[in-house]
């Protein structure tokens, strides 16, 4: 599946590299603690959290995440939008919580098989 | 997959201190070295991870610091090490959720006390050695397969 197969049923927005929608995503890992990420995540995983500052895009380059998913209607900063957008990360919002983005995607990928 | 370094190759990054913004900048470079030799993608992973959690603890917690790298056709071989407060009790920062990270820090979701952990789990060989008042440093060795 794409990320882009989720756009509608996560009404998501998205705010950096469009064409990163396209990219074929492998899991989903769903944490706010950045050392929980780097350690567990699995590259090609979509990572949803609520963290919006810079450093979720160094975190997802050096997992090689497939993208963020920003929960709860948060707002992304400028600065991190724009490093996101200078290393390729893309980041969606969705005004969903994150029980409710995780729950919906789990359902989508079961699906799928 | 065969490792195509056939010298050895060294360098350092400076890290500052509080410096968030360009937080996992010396872990990043290094990252792109590794792939750019072909390195092996779980050699890659475990050192991303073992990096960037030291490289973001002399953020955190020290004034300045340096990350050496060493790569010869046996492994990767990091040093760590800053101009800091030092750890007074290594055992307890050892321990996996141990944190002292201020709530500012917290709240970025960094301070789960998993760093030093996750170093050790991540290298071959593991050493840290502390002086209070002056700094850390961190020894990693992350060995290659072995053909
Ligand atoms: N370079 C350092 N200088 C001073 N103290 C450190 C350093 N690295 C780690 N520590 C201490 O060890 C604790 C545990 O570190 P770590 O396992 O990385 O977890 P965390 O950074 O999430 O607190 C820190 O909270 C801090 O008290
Ligand atoms: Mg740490």
């Amino acid at each position: 599946m794409k990320l882009s197969d989720f756009a509608g049923e996560l009404s998501l927005e998205v705010k950096t590299c469009k064409e990163g929608l396209e990219r074929e995503i492998t899991g989903v890992y769903v944490s706010d603690l950045l050392s929980d990420v780097m350690a567990n995540s699995r590259a090609g995983d979509i990572w949803i959290t609520l963290q919006t500052h810079l450093n979720i895009v160094a975190v997802a380059g050096m997992k090689n995440l497939a993208g963020i998913i920003i929960v709860g209607g948060r707002k992304l900063p400028e600065d991190t939008r724009q490093k996101a957008e200078a290393e390729k990360i893309p980041i969606m919002t969705t005004p969903l919580p994150a029980f409710e983005a995780a729950g919906r995607m789990y359902r989508k990928l079961k699906e799928q098989g | 997959m065969p490792i195509n370094i056939d010298k050895e190759i060294e360098g350092s990054f400076q890290i500052i201190g509080g410096n968030f913004v360009n937080a996992g900048e010396a872990s990043t470079q290094l990252k792109l070295l590794l792939t750019k030799l072909g390195v092996d993608e779980d050699i890659i992973r475990r050192t991303a991870i073992a990096t960037f959690e030291a490289e973001m603890n002399v953020i955190i917690y020290a004034a300045a610091g340096r990350m050496h790298y060493h790569i010869t056709p046996r492994g990767i071989s990091i040093k760590v090490d800053d101009m800091g407060p030092g750890i007074e009790d290594i055992e307890l920062a050892m321990q996996e959720g141990y944190s002292t990270a201020p709530d500012w820090v917290r709240e970025m979701g960094w301070g789960a006390g998993m760093g030093l952990p996750n170093m050790k789990k991540n290298s071959d060989i593991f050493k840290i050695d502390s002086v209070v008042g002056e700094g850390t440093t961190i020894e990693m060795v992350i060995n290659f397969p072995q053909q």
